[in-house]
């Protein structure tokens, strides 16, 4: 038996390793025993190098995800960086287009507005010369512009034309040396000539030192040059002092403070009274009217279209008379009230929802933009209280959103 | 005739391939079958394309093949097919250790008669053993289990060939670690 095992050793190894692993096999099919024990060993084995390669390789994994990661993230730096130049130059050109489609369409309602027949041009180059205050404009006698004509912007007076051309003129700004125009202030009518000094302000010359002026005072085209239709702005006063002979009064030209691409041209001037409020300056544009409302609107009840005391006061009393039912000339007993609050009684028609409100006290938009209104240096809404009350104040406006027909 | 017929049989016998068997410390005895596993375990949660590959099949066919001992091969087979089915917790234990059992034995046997130190007949070796374990998995798994385990031929015939040709590579690296008996 010995001699046997010996003889067949090797497989009598494997007989009994297979025969065990049987046992096993059997135990754990036919019992559905678990040999946990063997499982744990292996797993405890096991685990801690698995978790030490695991460890290894996410950390590695990370650390070359993060290689690239950085690596797309400078990429996408550059990149990024590459199209924010790009955006920065494309919002740059919109901004300019969109402040020069402003201009144009500032400059098409100003010309709509304007009395004087004007013909838009852009400004396309300057004068060679650096002393003077020169520059070219694409509209030339092809257009009907003649030498001497007046250069305006909704903002004031720009210069004159000293050079047409077929398809371009010259246009001498107010700044230039040789540039002269007649003025007139705006609160105590004082005339002078307005002569360019080579730079941005322009002095008004030929003003007796006896003459009252203020600093602050606006100056107004007076049409005594033939040039320029009165009533256009040309700047304000920001130095007036005593001079030897004259007054030393220096302007700010309003017409060149906005820069100067687009200008008009006034082929056909029409001269309109000097305003009795200061040009607004600010750059709130108003918009164009809206459709539907045309020209049956009823008249504006405002006052913007008086040009004399006697029209205001002419106005003022027929308010008062409206305010009173008081029918002047008519059979109605005694006298309105003349010294009634205008402002208090119309505010307070506008609160009252049953009080009766009379088409011709409430203001339309429309009205708001009255074209008929004298001419604005610049179609604006100004935020400032103009020197005669604002025509429409907004409580006056409010019916329209809750019309009184409504209310019972 | 005497001195003929000794050399004859030192020629042919077991003898002089015995005398070549190789050793292992006991570091590499434990760490290979182990990386193997691991690498079995593991590395196809990553690189699926990689489970093809029997490691621990060929860890066995090759300490077998040199140790040229058959019980040896019993033991190393028993050993790594166990821990192998230790940690392939659905199979029940001993399914993979039977297997390589019986092939570390063959190996064992197999590397008394041929010169396993080629790497054509390592790579013959490796298809075939490869197939073998397989097969024989298969053949278990019907009788022992009842399990309907598929069996596709020309698959395991591909794959076969695939772990043969990565054996040959393998065990010239392993061939490093190895001592003189």
């Amino acid at each position: 038996m010995e001699l046997l095992l010996n003889r067949y050793r090797n497989l009598t190894v494997l007989v009994i390793a297979i025969v065990a692993q049987l046992a096993l096999l059997a135990y754990q099919v036919k019992g559905n025993g678990e040999v946990r024990l063997i499982r744990v060993w292996a797993v405890s084995a096991v685990t801690p190098l698995a978790r030490l390669i695991e460890g290894s390789r996410s950390n590695i994994s990370r650390f070359f995800t993060d290689y690239f990661v950085l690596l797309d993230v400078r990429d996408e730096n550059k990149r990024m960086r590459a199209e924010l130049e790009r955006t920065k130059l494309d919002n740059q050109y919109l901004q300019t287009e969109l402040a020069t489609a402003d201009r144009a369409r500032s400059l098409a309602i100003f010309q709509q507005q304007s009395p004087s027949k004007t013909v838009a041009a852009h400004v396309i180059g300057n004068s060679t010369a650096v002393t003077s205050k020169v520059v070219i404009v694409d509209r030339g006698t092809n257009s009907g512009i003649e030498k001497g004509m007046a250069v305006i912007t909704p903002d004031g007076i720009v210069g004159k034309v000293t050079g047409a051309y077929p398809t371009a003129s010259y246009v001498l700004l107010i700044t230039d040396p040789t540039f002269a125009a007649g003025v007139i202030s705006q609160k105590n009518r004082v005339h002078g000539t307005l002569k360019g000094q080579g730079y941005s302000t322009a002095m008004v010359d030929y003003v007796q030192n006896e003459e009252r002026l203020e600093t602050g005072e606006w100056f107004y085209t007076s049409g005594d040059d033939r040039i320029f239709p009165k009533g256009l702005p040309v700047g304000e006063a920001t130095v007036v002092r005593p001079g030897k002979s004259h007054k030393e009064i220096y302007v700010t030209p309003s017409g060149l403070q906005n820069g100067l691409e687009e200008v008009l041209i006034i082929v056909q001037g029409v001269h309109a009274p000097i305003p009795d409020s200061r040009p607004s300056s600010q750059d709130v544009h108003l918009m164009a009217p809206p459709p539907g409302e045309g020209s049956s609107d009823p008249a504006p009840a405002v006052s913007g279209t008086f040009t004399t005391d006697a029209d205001r006061l002419t106005d003022h009393y027929r308010k008062i008379g409206e305010a009173e039912k008081h029918v002047y000339g008519g059979h109605s007993p005694g006298a309105p009230n003349y010294n009634i609050d205008l402002d208090a009684v119309s505010s307070k028609a506008a609160v009252s929802p049953k009080a009766p409100v009379s088409p011709k006290d409430t203001v339309s938009p429309k009205e708001a933009i009255n074209p008929k209104a004298p001419v604005s240096p610049k179609p604006v809404v100004s935020p400032k209280p103009a020197d005669p009350k604002p025509p429409s104040p907004p409580p006056a406006i409010e019916p329209l959103a809750a019309p009184p027909a409504a209310n019972p | 005739m005497t001195n003929l017929g000794s050399d004859l049989r030192e020629e042919f016998s077991e003898v002089p391939l015995k005398s070549r068997a190789w050793k292992f410390n006991a570091a590499a005895i434990v760490g290979i079958p182990l990386a193997a596993i691991l690498f079995q375990v593991y590395v196809p949660r990553f690189f699926m394309y990689l489970s093809y590959l029997e490691l621990p099949l060929l860890v066995t066919v090759y300490f077998s093949l040199m140790r040229r001992s058959p019980v040896a091969g019993v033991f190393f087979g028993a050993g790594i097919g166990l821990a192998q089915d230790a940690l392939s917790p659905p199979n029940p234990l001993g399914m993979f250790g039977i297997v390589k059992t019986l092939v570390g034995y063959f190996a064992a046997s197999a590397s008394l008669r041929f010169d396993v130190e080629n790497p054509m007949i390592r790579l013959v070796l490796g298809f075939f053993f490869f197939f073998f374990h397989q097969f024989f998995y298969w053949v278990l798994a019907h009788a022992l289990l009842s399990e309907t385990v598929d069996f596709d031929l020309e698959r395991t015939l591909v794959v076969a060939v695939l772990n043969a040709m990565v054996a040959v590579p393998l065990y010239h690296i392993l061939d490093k670690l190895r001592v003189a008996a």
